[in-house]
């Protein structure tokens, strides 16, 4: 049904309508609206033969869903940020032992600084963790996204990511066509495990493996999310016959064919992208949009095609590898390998720094004249930075980078300096 | 005469306890008592004396032999023969649907090496610091699917339990999960070369906590006691338990078994390798301590004490420390008096708090170190 919803609510909404049957769940920004949500739901009595279990952390929230999906339930939790790196360990073990769990991350800046709004570096870090990636660019596809990962989770055994910008979208109220449980049954099989604890047949789930078999073991996972890239435009094609929309899939190329220049991005910033495009093509420049689904697994392929005969491609970032740049670029950079292009990185929006139009122009005239730095940081404010490598220069006890900018700015009072 | 008690006592009923109706707690005997059968002197009664019904569930050739041979354990593990008899007995009193759940250690290494496996039950080993955690999620999972008789026993020893596991297992205590935790304590961590736990006692060589310096050994004032810890959670059951009796073991398993919500045993499990005891030494090392007071042995539902094992024999802690090697600084090159009674101060407050010696008694006693122990 169609109507005006907040991302986290659709979400928690599309969740339900899996009829998952343990979700554990603990507070942290800008998530806790989703498990608030399906708490609401759980304890109305709609949700009949779910276990909604408070948690005492991010870690205990993952190690439950390892234990309940081992035992052969329907799993999900959701976290964010600090959420995500505290579970961690866990978080490779779900992957490791083939657990198909679903879990949001409400993409969100690492501290320190703490920082409560958004960026993809807490998901970009667990981007080797085994799991699949799915980004999505809008509420719509959110809440789609969480349908569509419960079906490629147990159908590859292997647990799903749903990333959504956080606050962008966890806490934007606009038009979802929610899924509906009805739907949601047409498409989404009862859950039957590949691997389950019985005790009337049982097994040892999580045995210690040496030398002999470890590679083994870690090339099948590889070789899982290889099916994948073959799974996510198959179970996006069943979920738009389904539900009578595109969602999910590896890629969105949006206006590539001709296109010279390509911005590749991932999430709800390529809404943004995409209008400044149009604006850029309606005074013929070629330049078209990749939105990247999948990050893992990464579409190589679906990539290299969909950039085809551009010159320049120019990725937009939300997190990046300190001490050496984009991570998505580098990405990129290997599916152009037999062809290598003109290419930039480019950092934006860190911690919730807004992506503005006008700088996204100033950069795409750069980056069109190729003239564009390698790696950018988007609206860098360079005295603030300068400055601070002066204090650094000057006094061996410069003291906290952080604070001293804020006082620079004027956000922190600088009387008692 | 020791009994398998499985009904569930009215007065305890988790169900009351969720609602808020905390029940009154009924003080009773404790889980065994005394067999005085005294052919050997001891309290050593072979099965062959006891009627049919109350044998050992390990004297049952038909046990689950859920930890079955083959395994990688050291000689005279007691963490191995814990677990044994307590997966047994759990398997026993569950009619055979059991999950359980273990932490990372010498437990789950040395049952699991690839390709092979020990356990004879559904076994899920995640992390060292979660399982109890996983073992509630597995716990959620049959309750959400209407598959409540089958019960979650989670395991680990004691760094996987009052250390790295604390958190996870203090919230699975604290939501009252059904789950039973099982800690096998040979109170360092044993597994990564013998270093210091949050379980290690006071005086005690580890490769953390050497024997050099002017205090050798482990730091008094730190350590945690888990048991007491659990009981100020207010769950339906916490218990120690040592391998010294392992029908006392098997019992508690039982009466744990009998009851729904949070439990917790804790198990004292010797280790030749990190005590330096003797393989052969191990129940006799495990019994000086229940004996001495240093390991109390009792039972408390719903945070209050229910029943304790009376030491029979008493003995100075003296003769517990003196057997093991991890102690061995407390007896030369230069005798350490000051220590021992620090350690003995412990073992009596142990006595006095859990009422071990009902009938008084003296660390002195002249019979205190005789009997066949």
């Amino acid at each position: 049904m169609r109507t005006q919803i907040e991302g986290s609510l659709a979400v928690a909404q599309a969740v339900a309508a899996c009829r998952p049957q343990v979700i554990c769940a603990y507070p942290i920004s800008p998530q806790t609206h989703i498990v608030e949500g399906l708490s609401a739901i759980v304890k109305r009595g709609e949700l009949p033969g779910c276990e909604y279990v408070n948690v005492e952390s991010e870690f205990a929230a993952m190690s439950v869903a390892i234990g309940s999906s081992a035992a052969g339930a329907r799993t999900y939790t959701a976290t964010a940020s600090q959420g995500l790196l505290f579970m961690v360990e866990a978080v490779y073990n779900a992957s490791g032992l083939g657990l198909p769990i679903v879990m949001t991350v409400a993409n969100r800046a690492i501290g320190a600084p703490i920082n409560i709004w958004n960026d993809h570096t807490d998901a970009m870090s667990q981007r080797d963790s085994g799991w699949i990636q799915l980004y999505a660019e809008t509420n719509q596809e959110a809440a789609d996204l969480h349908v569509q990962a419960f079906r490629i989770a147990e159908e590859l055994s292997l647990p799903v990511m749903v990333c959504m910008d956080g606050f962008i979208l966890t806490h934007a109220v606009e038009e979802v066509d929610v899924p509906e449980a009805d739907d949601v049954a047409r498409f989404l099989p009862p859950f039957a495990p590949r691997q389950v604890l019985d005790p009337a047949d049982p097994v040892s789930i999580g045995a210690m493996v040496g030398p002999e078999a470890f590679t083994e073991v870690r090339y099948l996972a590889h070789d899982r999310q290889m099916q994948a890239l073959e799974l996510i435009p198959q179970v996006a094609a069943d979920f738009a016959e389904v539900f009578g929309r595109d969602s999910g899939g590896l890629v969105h190329p949006y206006l590539t064919e001709d296109a010279e220049t390509i911005v590749i991005a991932l999430g709800s910033v390529l809404g943004t992208i995409k209008d400044v495009v149009d604006e850029r093509r309606e005074k013929g420049e070629k330049i078209g949009v990749l939105g990247i689904t999948s990050f893992r697994p990464f579409p190589l392929r679906a990539i290299e095609a969909a950039i085809g005969d551009a010159k320049r491609f120019v990725c937009l970032e939300k997190a990046f590898s300190v001490g050496i740049g984009g991570i998505v670029a580098s990405h990129v950079r290997m599916a152009m390998s037999t062809h290598p292009i003109k290419n930039y990185t480019v950092v934006a929006g860190l911690g919730g720094r807004v992506i503005l139009k006008t700088s996204l122009h100033e950069m795409l005239d750069k980056a069109v004249t190729d003239s564009l730095e390698a790696l950018t940081f988007l609206d860098l404010d360079t005295d603030l930075v300068e400055r601070e490598l002066a204090r650094t220069r000057a006094d061996r006890r410069s003291g906290p980078a952080a604070e001293n900018m804020l006082r620079d700015l004027g956000t922190v009072r600088a009387a008692s300096v | 005469m020791t009994t398998h008690d499985t009904t569930i006592d009215p007065s305890i009923d988790p169900a009351g306890y969720h609602r808020g109706l905390i029940p009154e707690v009924v003080h009773h005997e404790p889980a065994t008592k005394p067999v005085k059968f005294y052919q050997v002197g001891s309290f050593a009664v072979g099965n062959r004396l006891l009627p049919l019904e109350v044998r050992s569930v390990q004297s049952d050739p038909n046990r689950t032999n859920a930890l079955t041979s083959g395994h990688r354990a050291c000689q005279g593990c007691g963490e191995a023969l814990g677990a044994r008899y307590a997966l047994d007995a759990a398997m026993h009193a569950a009619d055979g649907k059991i999950v359980a759940v273990n932490a990372t250690g010498c437990l789950e290494v040395f049952s699991t090496p690839y390709p092979e496996t020990s356990w004879r039950v559904a076994w899920l080993h995640s992390l060292f610091g979660n399982a109890p955690a996983v073992a509630s999620g597995v716990a959620a999972a049959y309750k959400a699917m209407g598959r409540e008789d089958i019960r979650v026993v989670a395991q680990g020893g004691d760094g996987g339990t009052v250390d790295i596991g604390f958190g996870c297992l203090s919230g699975m205590f604290e939501r009252n999960d059904d789950v039973l935790y099982i800690c096998y304590d040979n109170e360092a961590y044993m597994n990564t070369g013998i270093q210091r736990s949050g379980a290690t006692p006071p005086a005690a060589r580890t490769a953390t906590t050497q024997a050099v310096g002017d205090e050798p050994g482990n730091v008094f004032g730190q350590g945690k006691d888990l048991p007491r810890i659990a009981m100020a959670h207010e769950i339906p059951y916490v218990a120690t338990a040592s391998v010294a009796d392992l029908r006392d073991l098997e019992a508690k398993v039982h009466r744990a078994m009998s009851m729904r919500g949070a439990r917790y045993i804790h198990v004292m499990v010797p280790c030749p390798l990190g005590w330096g005891t003797a393989a052969s030494d191990t129940l006799q090392i495990a019994r000086l301590a229940t004996q001495s007071g240093i390991f109390p042995v009792f039972e408390a539902e719903y945070g209050e004490v229910v029943a304790s094992s009376p030491i029979r024999r008493q003995v100075p802690v003296e003769d517990y420390l003196k057997g093991q090697k991890r102690f061995a600084h407390l007896f030369k090159p230069k005798r350490r008096d000051d220590v021992i009674a620090r350690m003995q101060a412990q073992a009596d407050r142990n006595i006095r708090r859990y009422n071990l010696l009902p009938q008084g008694g003296s660390p002195d006693a002249p019979e205190a170190t005789e009997g066949s122990l």
